[in-house]
């Protein structure tokens, strides 16, 4: 199945897509593909993250998750056996979220290639402004792979221009100046940052960071085509509750039909 | 007064490939912002005037350039001077730029300043301008040197600052840059970060540069007073980011006549024991905390952890212009270990009644290995880039710590 199926088969079905958010090594060697089984049925689009020692980007809640995975001792290697694994159980688009350092560490051919094998449909890179490495970004392209770059609340006019047409996967918008991590509430403004976006770009159009409970999910499905999911399960797995609850609620919170 | 104007870097921010801009897409807008502001200001007489009023009256500028005739005459070759940069208010180099850039955050009329800081100088510094110009002032610390340096976490309180500890991954200064850089992408637009190095997204290495650069402005105005030529033969300094090396070498290094610049890293136990700071002479080019730059990480990209006695100089990467100027050969990087960096701490309390910091130790043992090989009118420029009263702590635990003989010799030494 492409991005955009996935995203058309959640819009025909009267919501926006949900994209889960799995760690390669969380909790631990095996254990994520359990996580992965759980998910998966909620799933439209699946986001595999590569656990890094300096996530910038992150809160707390993935900190810790990477680090965990890190102490199990996973390589880039592991990382793209574990989307081997989840390949042969699905068709649905993967998406590999990794920070730029192991890309280079790698090399970019090498990475990508290995990781377009393994199975994945795409890319996200949130420490890459596209516009700072075009070449690479590139080979990533050219190695069949689609890209997925962020923008956010912050993102000027001339921003979006420059990064929308980078996203050949689709636009992961974060919903707030900030890290990753669930929250309560999202902004208010994120339609019209959604429809700034939209006036730039044909690609589907996700919001990540702070989508935790039905309220953040229907904040998100009201203004985008789909929502990531991503600290919330961590925290629901590191408080031994079930995935399956959350991910029950945030699909139901993505239902158009809810839509006042 | 006026802030320099070199080739580099580019309009992208890169020193060749070096540097740019890898960070969170919420950053990019205030880094934009930050740049058109920088180079507003750095030619606003106004605003030159102010800095250059503070460096005055405040720092304690210019700093000497002090020849250093004992160890000259100790070491037997070239002729050593001393840019005492350790005599500034708050004991470093470190102010030159932290003014600098308070001054800036106060003209874009933010409220709030974040930093990083690793032993608790740069924090200091920062929580020092905090105070001076009415700041709210946040200090990200790793939880682990919040512990080892408790009377530096105890000066930024006494100045207002609040200090927060970091408890993510190693809990040392590249786990309290990735918080402060979290803090800064949450509240991007009320406040500003104060980076510590020469290091980070563009403009921070150039702006950091600019602001340094007074170091290597004087000592040509005062070698020319003192030697009757701007050129030393050899600059040397430490480099951990590389900010005190990149104020003392830029201002030579787009010469034509350039003298020899020698940065010196942190070998710590050694190259081979895989315990050191070597970013330029055993990292590889990798991407952190927003620029490409020399960078220490393992087959997986996982940055390691750099070693180093001195917490100034314990850090995994290097500013992006020092990396160009390795690759372009613009200067030579050189390691001295922590057992080296020891030896030319006490070498200078000995002979010239000057405790240096441990950074600049390091710099003054390399500069205990080239003199002696070098011919008396030759000069040699020391950039002493701090002084050493925090270190004498750790300095006295190392040497009770199994190096306990050496100590008492050179006690006993000190005493005859």
């Amino acid at each position: 199945m492409t991005t955009r199926e996935a995203f058309a088969r959640a819009k025909a079905e009267g919501r926006a897509a949900l994209i889960p958010y799995v760690m390669a090594g969380y909790p631990s060697r095996g254990a994520d593909l359990e996580m992965v089984k759980q998910v998966l049925p909620y799933a439209d689009l699946l986001e595999v993250g590569l656990p890094y020692s300096d996530p910038l980007g992150d809160g707390p809640v993935i900190q810790r998750a990477s680090e965990q995975a890190l102490r199990q001792g996973i390589h880039v290697a592991d990382v793209a056996a574990f989307v081997r694994e989840i390949r042969s159980l699905t068709d649905k688009p993967l998406f590999l979220m990794t920070y730029i350092n192991p890309v280079l560490a790698v090399g970019p051919e090498r990475f990508f290639g290995m990781f377009k094998e393994a199975g994945v449909n795409g890319l996200i890179l949130p420490d890459l402004p596209p516009d700072e490495d075009p070449e690479l970004v590139g080979l990533a392209q050219g190695a069949g792979l689609e890209t997925t770059f962020l923008l956010a609340p912050t993102s000027t006019e001339a921003r979006i221009q420059t990064v929308a047409p980078y996203c050949t996967g689709f636009v992961y918008t974060v919903s707030v100046a900030g890290v990753t991590g669930a929250r309560d509430k999202l902004p208010e403004g994120l339609p019209e940052l959604v429809g700034r976006i939209r006036r730039v770009t044909e690609a589907p159009v996700a919001i990540g960071f702070g989508i935790s409970n039905r309220a953040t999910a229907q904040q998100a499905a009201q203004a985008a085509d789909g929502a990531v999911i991503a600290s919330a399960l961590i925290r629901a797995h590191e408080e031994g509750r079930g995935l399956v609850e959350v991910l029950r609620e945030v699909r139901a919170g993505l239902e158009r039909s809810l839509r006042v | 007064m006026h802030l320099p104007t070199y080739p580099l870097p580019d309009a992208k921010g890169r020193y060749a490939e070096f540097g740019g801009r890898y960070v969170p897409e919420t950053l990019m807008p205030a880094l934009e912002e930050l740049t058109e502001a920088y180079l507003h200001y750095k030619n606003d007489p106004e605003f030159l005037a102010e800095y250059d009023y503070y460096l005055r009256e405040y720092v304690g500028r210019p700093s000497p350039l002090y020849l250093a005739e004992n160890l000259t005459r100790h070491l037997g070759g070239a002729k050593i001077y001393l840019k005492r940069e350790d005599l500034n208010h708050t004991g470093a180099h470190k102010i030159n730029n932290t003014l600098g850039q308070a001054l800036l955050c106060k003209r874009m009329g933010k409220k709030r300043v974040i930093a990083e800081t690793g032993a608790g100088q740069h924090g200091v510094s920062v929580a020092t301008v905090a105070a001076l110009m009415g700041l709210e002032c946040v200090v990200y610390q790793g939880a682990e040197d919040v512990r080892r340096q408790a009377l530096n976490v105890f000066r930024m309180k006494l100045l207002g600052a609040e200090v927060r500890p970091v408890e993510s991954g190693t809990r040392t200064l590249k786990d309290a840059t990735n918080e402060a850089i979290r803090d800064w992408v949450t509240n991007v637009r009320d406040s500003f970060y104060i980076i510590g190095s020469v290091v980070g997204p563009h403009p921070y290495p150039m702006m950091a540069r600019d602001f340094q650069s007074i170091v290597g402005e004087e000592i040509k105005a005062q070698l020319r007073e003192k030697e009757g030529r701007e050129n030393p033969d050899v600059v040397i300094a430490c480099v951990g980011g590389g900010s005190n090396a990149i104020g003392a070498f830029a201002p030579f290094a787009y010469q034509e006549n350039r003298p020899r610049l020698i940065g010196v890293e942190a070998a710590g136990h050694g190259a081979a024991s895989g315990l050191h700071s070597l970013s330029i002479g055993a990292g590889r080019k990798g991407v952190l905390h927003g620029a490409k730059m020399f960078l220490l990480y393992d087959d997986d990209g996982q940055i390691r952890p750099a070693h180093s006695v001195s917490a100034g100089l314990d850090y995994p990467g290097v500013g992006p212009e020092h990396s160009y100027y390795a690759e372009a050969g613009l200067a030579e990087y050189v390691g001295i270990t922590d057992e080296e960096a020891l030896e030319g701490f006490q070498l200078l309390c000995r002979l010239e009644g000057i405790i240096p910091a441990l950074e600049s130790a390091h710099a003054i043992a390399y500069a205990a290995k080239l003199a002696p090989e070098m011919e008396p009118e030759q000069v040699i420029v020391i950039n002493l880039s701090g002084r050493g009263d925090k270190d004498v702590v750790e300095v006295m635990r190392v040497m009770e710590e199994g190096q306990g003989s050496r100590a008492e010799g050179l006690v006993q030494g000190g005493q005859s």
